[in-house]
């Protein structure tokens, strides 16, 4: 299936890009954080991280389907 | 109405204040977060912030309902400077407008809190050295070729910053 995926950040960085639409067979955004770490050899475990799927948070085992945004969320820092 | 945004330019507190105003309210209390020369031992520069805005301004309208409903206050901003930013230059301004002072500073006290904690915003810092650094990022993860980082403390921190939150302000 199809996924978007969009980069913030150390994320964006580290990916060298701040969107791209990805093929993938990954089922949840764990199985997908996964694929792209190994890919881009993202420096922060998933254990650091937040997960949204389309623009709300979402749980790391929730089941993707076919055109979800993903966005990984590096600790954040504002204020 | 939009009680938590971004702005790309200087944050105009005279118009935002006016937002606040209200003939049963005795007073109001702001806060303004600003840039500082320094950040754990490194001499600051400048700084730059970026948010996932979809996702950023449904969280931040989410605290300033939620201190709205904490506290017994009139009406709550809080705007967020995004973008690159000098020294002391403001990067946050939060203000609440109440009967009495008190739940005024303590829904203040509370949105800002929140937002620094929860809302998808990030800054990177750069140094005098000439180097830079994504806060609360880079010191708990080994950067690529290194195999070691820079000690547990920041992996401490950054858990209690992040992972000890109630399940329920994110569901």
């Amino acid at each position: 299936m199809q996924l978007k995926i969009q980069y913030y950040a150390l994320m964006r960085e580290q990916a060298g890009r701040s969107e791209e639409t990805l093929e993938t067979s990954s089922a949840t955004p764990a199985d997908l954080y996964g694929e792209l770490s190994t890919r881009y050899r993202f420096t922060l475990t998933r254990e650091q991280l937040k997960v949204a799927v389309n623009a709300e948070f979402s749980d790391w085992s929730r089941r993707l389907t076919a055109g979800d945004a993903v966005v990984f969320i590096p600790p954040v820092a504002g204020g | 109405m939009m009680r938590f945004r971004f702005t790309q330019t200087a944050i105009d507190t005279i118009e935002a204040r006016r937002e606040l105003l209200d003939l049963g309210a005795g007073g109001y209390v702001s806060f303004e977060g600003w840039v500082r020369d320094h950040n754990e031992g490194q001499e600051v520069t400048r700084l730059e912030y970026e948010a996932f805005q979809e996702l950023a301004v449904k969280e931040g309208e989410r605290i300033v309902a939620d201190a709205l409903r904490r506290f017994p206050v009139k009406h709550a901003l809080c705007i967020h400077r995004i973008g690159s930013l000098a020294l002391s230059d403001m990067a946050v301004w939060v203000g609440v407008s109440s009967a009495h002072r008190g739940e005024a500073f303590d829904a203040c006290r509370f949105i800002i809190d929140e937002v620094k904690h929860r809302v998808p915003i990030w800054k990177k810092e750069h140094y005098r050295s000439g180097d830079s650094g994504w806060v609360n990022c880079e010191r708990c993860a080994a950067p690529p070729g290194h195999t070691h980082g820079h000690g547990h403390e920041h992996e401490h921190d950054h858990e209690l910053e992040h992972h000890d939150e109630p399940a329920a302000s994110h569901s």
